[in-house]
């Protein structure tokens, strides 16, 4: 199956019940599998006249308690920045797919990048929090699609899973586990009248759904916890920390990171596609270990911390000029200042083994 | 229903400014909801941004202020994932006309079962007086300080052309008939709209020799004629003020199947 053949499978699995989606290569096969399948399941998919449209869609969907999600690649997921920033400032539950190909602009459709980093990350206007994980397998398509839901519905904090064109089209077996956690947002189904945005100290307020009598207000406007329009400075700021330190709180549960020979002298730290070329040149290396990014942001500082070290040279490898290098970099040199080196490709073609290997070899 | 059963009283007194339209269709609305007999816990407001956005932040029940021109998007996604849920959204020429167009004419052409109640003052009153889509031709704003070089649309035509089930006109002077088309769109099966003419003395008639909140409604009263009535059935019909005049009345009123009603 395709990797986004997978994504889709995982999200029927995960209980998706609403998709709103516009045409892009290379996420098209997430829409049109959705399309057949989700009627099927008794949910809802709708071709939109935009990816703006789409992504206000499923933060409708989302509202009256209906997982949600949209697919997208760099382009679409330009246009869809204003309403993440609205869905985080919101709490809306919802899960973007970001196939992520060739840029800047019209850029590369049909061939695999990884340009859209910092765009998932920093891409709309505000201190927002934003959850974002990494695909590098068909496998991790099934996986971390389910995961995206989970931590979207625990958290109300919108999920981005980054793909690209590779792992995309991938074509590849996976497995379904025996028993996979499915966790849905804990509701509210008493009447909310003055404070539909309160919060116990997992600092996530319980969900009240549209058309449960909750009569909440819901606004982009900076809001107190009753969810009112505020221009109160102290309302601003608690508002502003409690959301971004909903991550900062969580982080042990949102972080995940895949590690082979941890503290190795040298360490390859890498996500999405290229994290198939590390994985093969550390069969015929043993010196070498390599950290797999499937949380990229919040960026996995502590982990990775942990797995570099003692380490010596770290190679970050990367098919864009130079993202999460620098995250890399900051970690690396936070407490001693290692060699930190940046493999990085762009041209559409996904970094091999033999260009690891090359470029190992220049030193370090 | 008693007035602040439907409107949320400790958010009283409202935003709005002296002689802004507003207040009368918040007035007209609350009528016009209480004879439909609709249940306020399963209906569901939904705006953008700009003044009228700002009257579901008053209205006692589930309500969701959207970003800039995306209230019929977000429309459209909460009623399809539950359509037992009536959806009534509160826009105005900003949101509709401009940054939200693409939204209007496809959510029309889908015919997606709400309402749509826009609020065209021909402004942007909220940022301070900057010409709309639907400013009249040679109108002064804050942005067209030599007068409007542009034509305005006609939302309504528009929205009959889209497909929308019902669609009609009113300024804020047509009361009974604003309040009774309310009525109809809330009740009516698909894509109802219902455009309404209303004064900004503020940030359009100040600018163009109506401050006095009377002399905008007499504006209204001078340029609105009842379809019915309508001299000039051609060009004026189908250009709101391109040749002075608003039209107003119901411009239809159809039963095409609903988005997802389709048997």
């Amino acid at each position: 199956m395709q990797g986004n053949e997978a994504c889709v499978e995982a999200a029927i699995y995960a209980g998706l019940r609403f998709y709103a989606g516009y045409p892009i290569t290379p996420s098209t096969e997430v829409g049109e599998g959705l399309a057949a399948r989700l009627p099927e399941e008794g949910g809802v998919f709708i071709q939109m006249e935009d990816e703006i449209a789409s992504i206000s869609a499923i933060i409708g969907a989302s509202w009256t308690g209906a997982k949600s999600m949209t697919a997208t690649s760099g382009p679409g997921f330009s246009l869809m920045q204003e309403s993440i920033g609205y869905a985080s400032m919101t709490e809306t539950p919802l899960v973007i797919v970001d196939a992520m190909r060739g840029g800047p602009s019209t850029g590369l459709p049909t061939m695999p990048a990884q340009g859209d980093v910092m765009q998932a990350r920093y891409g709309s206007h505000g201190d927002y929090p934003i959850i974002a994980l990494a695909a590098s397998t068909v496998q991790d398509m099934f996986d971390l699609t389910i995961r995206a839901f989970n931590l979207t519905e625990k958290y109300r904090v919108p999920v981005i899973l980054l793909s690209d064109a590779e792992v995309g089209h991938m074509r590849g077996k996976f497995t379904v586990p025996t028993s996979i956690e499915v966790i849905d947002r804990a509701i509210r189904t008493d009447k909310v009248w003055h404070d539909g945005f309160a919060y116990d100290e997992s600092l996530v307020p319980k969900f009240p759904v549209f058309g449960s009598g909750s009569r909440v207000h819901v606004t982009g406007l900076s809001h107190d916890v009753a969810g009112y329009p505020s221009n109160d400075p102290e309302v601003h700021e608690d508002l502003v920390r409690r959301l971004n330190g909903k991550l900062t709180k969580h982080e042990g549960d949102i972080c995940r990171v895949d590690i082979i020979r941890p503290n190795s002298r040298r360490m390859l730290v890498t996500y999405g596609s290229p994290a198939l070329a590390a994985h093969e040149v550390l069969r015929s290396d043993p010196e070498t270990g390599m950290v797999n990014l499937k949380t990229i942001w919040p960026f996995p500082e502590r982990l990775l911390r942990q797995a570099i070290s003692g380490t010596e040279d770290v190679v970050v490898v990367e098919m864009n000029l130079g993202q999460a290098y620098r995250e890399v970099e900051r970690v690396a040199c936070n407490e001693v200042c290692k060699k930190t080196r940046l493999l990085s490709k762009v041209g559409g073609e996904v970094t091999t083994p033999s260009e690891i290997v090359k470029f190992l070899g220049k030193g370090g | 229903m008693e007035f602040f059963d439907l409107f949320r009283e400790d958010r009283w007194p409202h935003m709005f400014c002296p002689g802004c339209g507003i207040g009368t269709v918040m007035n007209c609305f609350h009528r016009a909801f209480a004879e439909t007999g609709l249940d306020q816990d399963r209906t569901v407001f939904v705006s953008g941004i700009g003044c009228s956005s700002r009257i579901i932040g008053y209205i006692r029940a589930d309500s969701i202020h959207t970003t800039h021109g995306r209230a019929l998007a977000v429309a459209t996604g909460i009623k399809l994932a539950n359509p037992d849920l009536n959806v009534v959204v509160f826009s105005g020429d900003g949101d509709i006309g401009a940054i939200g167009g693409n939204h209007f004419i496809n959510a029309a052409r889908r015919n997606v079962d709400m309402s749509v109640f826009c609020i065209n003052n021909f402004i942007y009153g909220m940022t301070g007086g900057q010409a709309s889509t639907t400013t009249p031709h040679k109108s002064y704003s804050t942005t067209t300080p030599y007068g409007n070089k542009e034509y305005p649309f006609d939302l309504s035509e528009l929205a009959v052309t889209a497909g929308a089930n019902y669609v009609a006109r009113w300024t804020v002077r047509n009361v009974k008939e604003l309040t009774a088309s309310m009525q109809k769109a809330m009740q009516k099966k698909g894509f109802s709209f219902v455009e309404i003419a209303s004064p900004c003395p503020t940030s359009f008639g100040r600018r163009n020799r109506m401050a006095d909140p009377k002399q905008m409604f007499e504006w209204l009263k001078i340029i609105s004629v009842k379809r019915e009535k309508s001299q000039a059935w051609g060009l004026d019909q189908l250009d709101l003020n391109l040749g002075g005049q608003i039209t107003v009345g119901e411009f239809v009123e159809r039963n095409r199947a609903p988005f997802g009603m389709i048997a």
